[in-house]
């Protein structure tokens, strides 16, 4: 094969891969413009005949959009943060931290990662419940304040930081959390700005959990939402896309925004001993 | 304050969460999947029973445990190795030094691994819808015979795997795209110089090299495609004729909308069961014929 030809194929493959990444969610913009029906026609438009915002105003005006965005930026905001402090912190004592049975401890979290999430579904529901939190912000959130995951990638991060830096200010009489928040933290940012996106992301996407745990309307998520709204509305097709543009739309953003960050947390979560 | 005591103080609160909202709720599975938890014990405790291994026995005898076991398996077996080809060449064409634009490539090809997997599923149940959607549009218009794709029992299950590796693919693809920076270009030039074809390459150069990447990758890879749910509750509803009724959502539909939490438990249990022994199966495989 000539050089040229081979040059041609590779990058006529890469167009056409790119193509089918990328065509549905250009087509699902196109179509939440179209005014209703419009997409329930043959052949399939491509592009909206007299675009129209119709979509969006009935999901905010009658679907009760803005609320559900609310509740998803509200969840995934709260864990994001508070599970960003808990998972930094054991991160940091993990691997920096001497303490009797740290190895033991570290071990059997890395064993329970093999342990589907869902198995605990059930008691945890019932958990819940008795807690009085079922159907509240809080049974999506309170599960995901610390991550096993979040605990060993930032325990890999932190272990290149050298001893000699806490040492040094230990010495100098300065204490455990003070060292962590002056010295520690400052060095861990490229892997906060990681997890957080991460977490982020999980949060925002997650659908099983809170599909059992959000009972009430007032409190889904858009994911949510959107798979009730999509079981009563079959067949707008139009109202449907419109949904799936504000669900999207926020988290693809964000990792446009970070994907640098987002892609090394990848390859750091995926290198396991 | 001793370097210990705030050691314990730092992990403290992660270990809270971990052990009451995951590793204790896990205990608690497999102590209510050998109970009778149903609606009756819901409404008042004292009508749990102790029913040791009735509910793992019953599930044996049910037609529905099985076929749901079934497509499950049917979507690990198909979905993953296609999801890995798949992967493994966007990687080595976004590899490739006469490939362009490499970033952007990059970012178009990750795009649906970030999106959530409810809203593309929706964009798919109507790209493929058999009357107005896209695909059958297209089809018709070159020849092919349109597919019922959600409503025949045949194509559903295929339909939803071909959109598992259109979501997934971008994943393993950054993941491959490592392990192929890593093989040393001598190799290649070696083999070159030798007048070794692109394929014997491929077969003896990139294959071998990308070995460990490859085991790791296709465990994590089989273990999430165990925990098929959100596509067939939002595509199909398990459905047509319950051909794409999987594990998970058989535990989901006995658990949540039938409220045998007993019975849903042993679900639960039996698919960690053999998620674990077929990972550590393929653990195991890949280190055969290696020195210890």
């Amino acid at each position: 094969m000539s050089p040229r030809l081979a040059k041609a194929l590779v990058n006529g493959l890469l167009i056409g891969a790119a193509v089918i990444a990328i065509a549905p969610l250009l087509y699902m913009v196109s179509v939440s413009f179209m005014p209703q029906g419009q997409a329930s026609a043959l052949p399939p438009p491509v592009l909206p005949k007299n675009a129209t915002l119709d979509n969006y105003r009935q999901l905010f005006m009658n679907a009760g959009m803005g609320r559900y965005l609310f509740n998803s930026l509200l969840i995934s905001t709260c864990i994001t943060l508070v599970s960003l402090a808990f998972n930094l912190m054991a991160g940091y004592a993990f691997a920096k931290l001497e303490f009797k049975g740290r190895q033991r401890l570290f071990q059997v979290l890395l064993g329970a990662l093999v342990i589907p999430a869902q198995v605990a579904m059930l008691p945890l529901f019932l958990l819940l419940k008795y807690m009085g939190l079922v159907n509240t912000y809080g049974a999506v959130i309170v599960p995901a304040l610390a991550t096993i995951f979040g605990i060993f990638l930032v325990r890999q991060y932190a272990s290149g930081i050298p001893d000699d830096l806490m040492e040094a200010a230990r010495i100098d009489g300065a204490g455990e959390f003070r060292i962590f928040a002056t010295i520690v933290m400052p060095l861990l940012k490229p892997i906060m700005v990681t997890l957080a996106i991460f977490t982020f992301l999980a949060a925002w996407n997650d659908f099983m959990w809170p599909l059992i745990a959000l009972t009430g309307q007032e409190h889904y998520t858009l994911p949510i939402a959107l798979a009730s709204l999509s079981r009563e509305h079959v067949q707008d097709s139009e109202l449907m896309m419109a949904g799936s543009v504000v669900t999207i739309l926020p988290v693809l953003v964000l990792f446009l925004a970070l994907q640098r960050y987002y892609l090394e947390g990848l390859l750091l979560g995926s290198v396991k001993g | 304050m001793t370097t210990s005591r705030a050691a314990w103080l730092f992990i403290t609160p992660a270990l809270i969460v971990l052990g009451l909202f995951f590793l204790l709720p896990v205990v608690a599975a497999l102590v209510l999947s050998v109970t009778d938890y149903d609606l009756y014990a819901l409404a008042d405790i004292r009508n749990l029973r102790f029913v040791a291994l009735q509910n793992y026995w019953a599930l044996l005898q049910r037609p529905l445990f099985w076929s749901a076991l079934g497509h499950t398996l049917y979507f690990v077996v198909v979905g993953v190795p296609l999801s890995l080809m798949a992967s493994l060449g966007a990687a080595m064409l976004l590899n490739s030094p006469l490939a362009r634009f490499k970033p952007f490539f990059r970012t178009a090809l990750f795009a649906p691994v970030v999106t959530t997997v409810v809203a593309v599923a929706v964009i798919w149940r109507y790209l493929f819808n058999t009357k107005y959607g896209l695909v059958n549009y297209v089809f018709d218009s070159v020849g092919i015979p349109t597919v019922d794709w959600l409503g025949d029992p045949h194509w559903a299950m295929p339909t939803i795997i071909l959109f598992a590796i259109w979501k997934n693919f971008g994943y393993n693809m950054i993941i491959f795209m490592a392990g192929l920076q890593a093989i040393p270009g001598d190799l290649y030039e070696a083999a070159r110089i030798d007048g070794a074809s692109a394929m014997a390459q491929f077969r003896h150069i990139t294959l071998p090299m990308l070995k460990p990447t490859m085991v790791m990758v296709s465990i994590l890879t089989v273990s999430g495609y165990f925990q098929l749910f959100a596509e067939p509750y939002v595509m199909t509803e398990g459905g047509p004729l319950q051909s794409t009724t999987s594990v998970l959502y058989l535990m989901y539909e006995e658990g949540f909308k039938w409220w045998n939490l007993g019975s849903a438990s042993a679900v639960a249990f039996i698919l960690f069961v053999i998620m674990f022994v077929v990972t550590a199966a393929m653990l195991r495989l890949s280190k055969r014929g290696e020195p210890a």
